[in-house]
């Protein structure tokens, strides 16, 4: 039974405890891959993203999608962390840090909570521009919803 | 029930949130959009383009067919973008 760790919130993520906590007195664990998608500055034009979401369908959404993959692949370990709020380029929105007994299951566990978290994860990014313009709505991708659905063709 | 809305749907209408009474006829999600978008100018900006509108019944993602009977919370959103 996998361990599984998800959490939504507006503090700064710490991929080298979570890391750790995965793998720190462990013998079992042979991979860990993690995935750390963080806020760009879309070429200096972006003071910050901010993060909206739906409390208590985000945390649910994260957990479901995280308890789907350490059903899928043979996992040992499975964190998934998502931020709210502010967040300034640099900074990381969205940690991923998946422990199997090899790398495979890690990979692959870890790229499809990331292709169910872009299109079912309750949250949206806001721009807020450094010349302090009209924040707009980041729209979401058509390739998005591709990746997802790439997982469903070999189920 | 309660109706939750975010991001451009939820600045649109104006309200984070709000209690409703739909009237008997209105089954399903579809019928609560229409519905939604007789009641005013920032509704109708809103979900002018229902197919854009993404829906949670309870939590769980639903489609616009989805029966709303006995639903307790309904969320109205744009595609999201989260990651």
């Amino acid at each position: 039974m996998a361990l599984i760790r998800t959490a939504v919130t507006d503090a700064p993520l710490d991929l080298a405890g979570e890391f750790a906590g995965v793998s720190n007195g462990r013998a079992d664990v042979g991979a860990v891959v993690t995935f750390t998608g963080l806020c760009r500055d879309e070429d200096g034009r972006l003071e910050a993203l901010e993060l909206e979401h739906y409390p208590g369908m985000a945390e649910a959404e994260i957990t479901r999608i995280a308890t789907l993959a350490a059903e899928r692949w043979d996992v040992q370990a499975l964190t998934v962390l998502h931020r709210y709020g502010k967040v300034t380029p640099g900074e990381a929105i969205v940690l991923v840090v998946a422990a199997s007994s090899h790398r495979h299951a890690a990979f692959e566990a870890a790229e499809f909570v990331m292709d169910f978290l872009k299109t079912h994860a309750p949250f949206w990014k806001k721009e807020h521009a450094l010349d302090g313009s009209t924040a707009g709505w980041v729209e979401a991708r058509i390739a998005d919803d591709e990746a997802e659905a790439r997982w469903n063709k070999d189920a | 029930m309660k109706l939750l809305y975010f991001a451009w749907v939820r600045e649109r209408i104006g309200l984070t949130d709000e209690t409703v009474e739909p009237p008997a006829h209105i089954g399903t999600v579809g019928d609560l959009l229409g519905w939604l978008r007789t009641r005013g100018e920032g509704y109708e900006a809103a979900l002018v383009e229902p197919e854009a509108i993404r829906v949670a019944l309870d939590h769980d993602h639903a489609e616009h067919d989805a029966s709303i009977v006995g639903i307790r919370e309904v969320a109205l959103f744009p595609p999201m973008t989260g990651g």
